[in-house]
């Protein structure tokens, strides 16, 4: 059966998901996350959906429960590259994705990631500030 | 070039002859399976690029069509699409018409409500589909089916 790749890069998993999407292959993919998070120990998910045409609101439901499945696994998830239309469409829905961090690119969503990882790990001391 | 909108009624409309006076080109899909859902968002978005709809406004109609057409499947068994570019007093335009044999709605007031759901969490679909769209109709019998007629021009 057809399925959405998921990519583990370190305690990372990247998925990518393509313009021809359908909503069999986007329920399937809540699942899927649920299980690499607890098979690879990955603490954050990269959603890059900007192959996206639209986003409908069942589409914009599924994103969410993504997320908040993510958020339950111990994980932090952030969606990747929204397009500009699809967000002014998604405001005109009234789905503002509240719980859902997002990012322009994979390399900011990466940097957010790595940021929010490193300051829940650390706790107490204050590790590695390399850039002044 | 004839204009010929305005008085319109949903049941005017014959799947026989899908061109006429005022309708420049027309495609027509069938839902079956929720893969016809993104193909019937394509070939909307395709016509609509086709005559200069800039991105934001196909992105509204692309995705009042997916809800559209996903509506049709969840609660009318799948249905048709009809597809349009028209030529009207507003300049040029996509309409898309939904056509199901399902249930019918009940309440239509009701399904046109915020957060009324028939299940499944689709109680977006219908007004968030018109909040998209420049023209948005409906018409439903029970036990015969519902249409919906939206419309969408190139300028503001």
């Amino acid at each position: 059966m057809e399925r959405i790749p998921i990519f583990t890069m370190g305690d990372i998993l990247l998925v990518t998901i393509q313009t021809d999407v359908h909503d069999r292959l986007l329920e399937s993919l809540q699942g899927d996350v649920g299980a690499k998070i607890r098979d690879t120990g990955a603490h954050g998910v990269l959603i890059d959906i900007s192959a996206l045409e639209v986003i409908d609101h069942f589409m914009a439901r599924l994103l969410e429960r993504i997320a908040a499945l993510t958020r339950l696994l111990g994980a932090e998830s952030i969606l990747i590259g929204m397009r500009p239309a699809v967000a002014l469409t998604l405001m005109e829905l009234g789905m503002t994705l509240e719980d859902v961090s997002t990012a322009v690119n994979v390399e900011n969503g990466m940097d957010r990631l790595r940021a929010r990882l490193a300051s829940s790990v650390s706790g107490d001391e204050e590790n590695n500030e390399d850039d002044g | 070039m004839k204009t010929m909108d305005k008085k319109r009624s949903p049941r005017e409309i014959i799947w026989t002859t899908p061109t006429e006076p005022g309708s420049l080109k027309t495609e027509q899909l069938e839902v079956r399976a929720g893969p016809d859902v993104d193909a019937a968002r394509r070939s909307v978005q395709v016509l609509a690029a086709a005559i200069g709809m800039d991105d934001s406004n196909q992105d509204m109609i692309g995705t009042a069509t997916s809800e559209l057409a996903r509506n049709m499947l969840d609660h009318g068994g799948g249905g048709h699409v009809l597809v349009e570019v028209l030529q009207g007093e507003r300049g040029q335009g996509v309409r898309v018409t939904f056509e199901d044999h399902g249930p019918g709605i009940a309440d239509i007031a009701q399904a046109m409500e915020d957060g009324y759901s028939t299940g499944m969490g689709m109680g977006l679909g219908l007004p968030g589909a018109k909040r998209l769209v420049h023209d948005f109709e409906i018409a439903s019998r029970q036990r015969h089916g519902t249409r919906v007629i939206i419309t969408r021009w190139v300028g503001p």
